[in-house]
């Protein structure tokens, strides 16, 4: 029996390694994952400038703008405290919208407009069927513009 | 002890249990698969509609939400077997833990592989290195790291042990996969996922998603099953009782 209980204190002191381990990735993943830059936080210089990166946010409504060759897109995306304006030359994913989110990979240019190589929509949790979501729709948008509010005041 | 737990982990007479267990997994599989197929193709909405206007191809996730939740689940149970077999000795546990990586393997890669298909329509790429994808894609290949790892040294003990601690040691991901999206502050862990909340899922939607999540559960029991009963034959190939199941079906 000694030594079962030998390896059973070996095997939970792995597992709580492991745990400890993984609660500070968790941690770490919360404090710097920087998949993308929000637009305040490229406009507040924390970009690079000289690199690909990733901008993420809201399509501002009103804001995507056809241009005369047909294929460009200019849009604004904002996170509420901030925006920037992206030009896209290609497809948009289907799920590209106003109002909805995005994240764009691309390059700064020189005059503040972000040029995405690639842009991604990105899903929402709620799956609804049309009817139910459009009543939805107005809870939502509320939801949002109370986060906005709160950003804005903890600023 | 009022009951005999450790009767069933011996080989001999887990064999014949497993066995009886088998069909019964399966019918309960086919079952649940119909169910849930019928359900999720013709009394769910055709698009969705609101903040996420998603056409057709929505139903990839009655395949893609259960394998990836079973993806998670199974790399937990395999962990909880080889921590068992570690502690214990016992070995059935590292055959169990041993016979649930392949399928926990493939419903990793069918997690990634729906999700491909699903993403290049709505989000635009078949992959991007976001958390969500990336903790997922090792996931996939702690599955095929233990399996390697096991084949790969040729005395079973030695493999079972080695392979259990690496099984452990990837439990490190688990957590990580959860929590690449569901953190408390959704503007630090932003990702292309959003953030699970199954309140937010239509009835019928829901209903079919669970109805093949608990399919793809009784999936992994009769393969694991009969994983298992493979690698009890082999293992115990000199013992007697395995002889005479052997010249017992040999006869029939």
């Amino acid at each position: 029996m000694k030594t079962r209980q030998q390896r059973l204190i070996f095997v939970g002191l792995a597992i709580l390694g492991v745990g400890a381990a993984s609660a500070l990735a968790v941690s770490a993943l919360n404090s710097n994952i920087s998949y993308f830059f929000s637009p305040s936080q490229v406009l507040a210089g924390e970009a690079p400038v000289d690199r690909v990166f990733r901008v993420g946010g809201l399509v501002t409504p009103g804001t995507i703008l056809r241009q005369e060759d047909g294929l460009t897109v200019h849009f604004d995306v904002t996170d509420n405290a901030g925006t920037v304006t992206v030009a896209y030359t290609g497809i948009l994913p289907d799920l590209f919208s106003e109002g909805q989110g995005v994240v764009t990979r691309g390059r700064l240019e020189p005059g503040g407009i972000f040029k995405a190589e690639e842009v991604l929509a990105k899903h929402d949790e709620e799956y609804m069927p049309p009817e139910v979501a459009s009543t939805l729709h107005t809870a939502h948008a509320n939801e949002v513009a109370d986060t906005a509010h709160t950003i804005e005041a903890s600023n | 002890m009022a009951l005999n737990w450790f009767k069933f982990a011996a080989p001999a007479s887990f064999y014949p249990l497993a066995g009886r267990l088998i069909p019964v997994f399966w019918v309960l599989t086919a079952s649940t698969l119909l169910i849930g197929l019928y359900w999720g193709f013709f009394q769910t909405p055709d698009q969705l509609g609101g903040s996420n206007p998603q056409k057709d191809y929505y139903r990839i996730i009655f395949i893609h939400v259960p394998s990836a939740w079973m993806s998670m689940w199974l790399y937990v149970v395999m962990a909880i077997w080889a921590a068992v077999g570690l502690v214990f000795k016992t070995r059935l546990s590292f055959m169990m833990a041993n016979a649930i990586a392949p399928t926990g393997a493939i419903f990793t890669f069918l997690a990634l592989w729906t999700g491909a298909f699903w993403g290049r329509p709505s989000w635009g790429t078949y992959w991007d290195w976001d958390p969500r994808l990336t903790t997922e894609l090792i996931l996939f290949f702690m599955y095929i790291g233990y399996i390697a790892l096991h084949a790969a040294i040729d005395d079973v003990r030695r493999a079972d042990r080695a392979a259990a601690l690496l099984a452990i040691v990837g439990l490190v991901m688990v957590p990580l996969i959860f929590w690449s999206v569901n953190c408390p502050d959704p503007n630090q862990c932003a990702a292309l996922h959003q953030r699970s909340d199954l309140t937010k899922i239509e009835g019928n939607i829901l209903f079919s998603m669970l109805m093949i999540t608990f399919a793809f559960w009784m999936y992994s029991f009769a393969t694991t099953l009969m994983r298992l009963r493979g690698s009890i034959l082999l293992r115990e190939s000199d013992s007697t009782w395995v002889q005479e199941v052997v010249r017992r079906e040999a006869r029939q």
